[in-house]
């Protein structure tokens, strides 16, 4: 039965992988940009529902009203103001400088908020469960995973249905020709790094209810966006879902079996699907 | 807008474009009339490409050294000229492999410009195209896909459409199909600018023809009246 419980569990943790990696997978989709800062705005985006919890008093699930458009307005600023000069043939300068941005947001949340671990206060939410035989399943994770696949559905229908999706494909397909179809590459960048940091910010608001928090998280947040992209195959939204759970049930399995083993199995089943399919499960044909 | 009929639709003067690090144009001068068809001809590498690219902004250049309808457009980006109403067809047909056939025609009109073109008026010039909306549109023959290229620069409504190399690396017979096609476009008002090697096909669709040799303009006439030496000698640049 434990077993079970951490396969359950596993695979709920794994829809909160998903969402880390989600803005993660459509911006190095649209305009293959790495970006080192991502866990880095995954902090910011819990620091900034954090504010915001304390300033307006609201439950952290009503600040995503405030946390998601500000998330998108910052990235839109930081994609028009600064990644957009970074980007080119070379693909060095992007992420040289959102390894200096990871480094400068790192910095500024310790001037501003200190290191102390800090934690939302999602209320009953947190704690309450529901019962599953002889299992429980916590309501907070399920939410995560229900949240995650709408996520992923909605960034799917407006990636394949919409004009907006198609926009950031044919940028993605060849820059030139789509500037002849009126598209500014500039603004469709702006608007996908948008799109990823509204993303962020709700896996923040997640991440900031579910366990506490300080400035020096991002990078392991970071990798465990890396490892679910990478695992579910590169430009594969669903996969990436796949690639969380599948990231989630090897941390929980591992740490059924040795506390200490959670983190390390990750990284090792991550390494064996790499090993055997170096494009992930499920690659994108093109 | 006001528009003088004596005026050129499209007036390059002095243009001086570089392909890289080297120089592709030299002191280029030409017109396109309102309505007109007019065919560019010359030789690989005189430059007809980056004239092309120079018009629709995919090359910058000092403002006035391109007008489009007496505004210079020389230094503006290739989707503000686009949104005036310039459209390119580029040379190898370059759709976008992610989209589908009909996305890529509908890609087009996201512009928004209003006129005759819509996806039913581009499915009634190449029927097949609507046989195969939904198909990728890498799964295309050749002659489809330019077909495709085709529709979506018309799907902006341009009143100034570039057409680079239509005919390349096609069958006769699919050549044939698409150079038919042309009048129904040309009827329409639009001033047409068509760049080919092939100088016969050139010359049957255009009223005016200039030949490009070496990024300089080597001959300038009307597509009826110039003759086989004079295009040879302008072509070739032998006596």
């Amino acid at each position: 039965m434990d077993w079970i419980n951490a396969i359950i569990q596993g695979t709920l943790l794994g829809g909160l992988y998903a969402l880390f990696a989600a803005g993660l997978s459509l911006i190095f989709g649209v305009m293959r940009l790495v970006n080192i800062a991502h866990g880095d705005l995954i902090v910011l985006g819990a620091y900034l529902g954090l504010s915001t919890t304390l300033v307006l008093g609201v439950h952290p699930l009503t600040a995503l009203l405030i946390v998601v458009p500000l998330m998108a307005a910052i990235g839109y600023v930081l994609q028009r103001g600064i990644l957009n000069q970074t980007l080119g043939t070379d693909i060095l300068p992007p992420l040289l400088v959102t390894f200096g941005l990871s480094v400068i947001i790192q910095n500024s949340l310790l001037e501003v908020y200190t290191a102390d671990p800090q934690k939302m206060d999602a209320g009953v939410l947190e704690t309450a469960s529901l019962p599953l035989g002889d299992l429980s399943i916590g309501v907070l994770p399920l939410l995560t995973f229900v949240i995650a696949i709408v996520v992923i559905g909605g960034l799917q229908f407006i990636f394949y249905k919409t004009a907006l999706g198609r926009a950031f494909r044919a940028v993605s397909d060849n820059q030139d020709i789509a500037q002849l179809m009126g598209l500014n590459r500039r603004h469709i960048y702006g608007l996908a790094m948008a799109l990823a940091l509204a993303v962020t910010a709700i896996a923040a608001i997640l991440l900031g209810i579910r366990t506490s928090f300080d400035p020096s998280i991002g990078g392991g947040r970071l990798i465990f966006g890396f490892e679910a992209v990478i695992i579910g195959g590169l430009g594969n939204l669903w996969g990436t879902l796949v690639g969380g759970v599948i990231l989630g049930v090897a941390q929980t399995i591992g740490a059924n079996i040795n506390p200490g083993w959670q983190l390390l199995s990750g990284h090792i089943v991550f390494l064996i699907i790499v090993a055997i399919r170096p494009n992930g499960l499920f690659p994108k044909v093109n | 807008m006001p528009n003088n009929s004596s005026e050129p639709i499209l007036k390059v003067s002095g243009l001086n474009s570089h392909y890289g690090d080297f120089q592709a144009l030299y002191d280029l001068d030409m017109s396109v009339e309102e309505g007109e068809a007019l065919a560019i001809i010359g030789a690989n590498g005189a430059g007809k490409s980056t004239l092309m690219r120079s018009v629709c902004g995919l090359i910058s250049n000092d403002a006035a050294q391109v007008q489009y309808r007496g505004q210079n457009i020389g230094h503006l980006r290739a989707d503000q000229v686009a949104k005036l109403g310039i459209a390119l067809v580029p040379e190898g047909r370059q759709l976008f492999p992610s989209l589908s056939v009909e996305e890529n025609l509908l890609i087009g009109g996201q512009i928004g410009r209003e006129g005759v073109w819509s996806l039913q008026r581009v499915f009634e010039l190449f029927p097949i195209l609507e046989e195969r909306r939904n198909v990728p549109s890498t799964a295309l023959s050749g002659g489809q896909q330019q077909m495709v290229a085709i529709g979506r620069a018309l799907m902006s409504n341009p009143d100034l459409l570039l057409m680079d190399e239509i005919s390349l690396g096609l069958a006769s017979v699919i050549i044939k199909t698409i150079y038919d096609a042309l009048p129904g476009i040309i009827d329409e008002g639009m001033s047409v600018v068509i760049v080919e090697q092939d100088i016969t096909k050139a010359l049957s669709v255009s009223s005016r023809v200039y030949c490009l040799q070496e990024g300089r303009v080597s001959l300038e006439g009307q597509s009826s009246t110039v003759s086989r030496d004079e295009i040879s000698r302008a072509y070739f640049g032998v006596e």
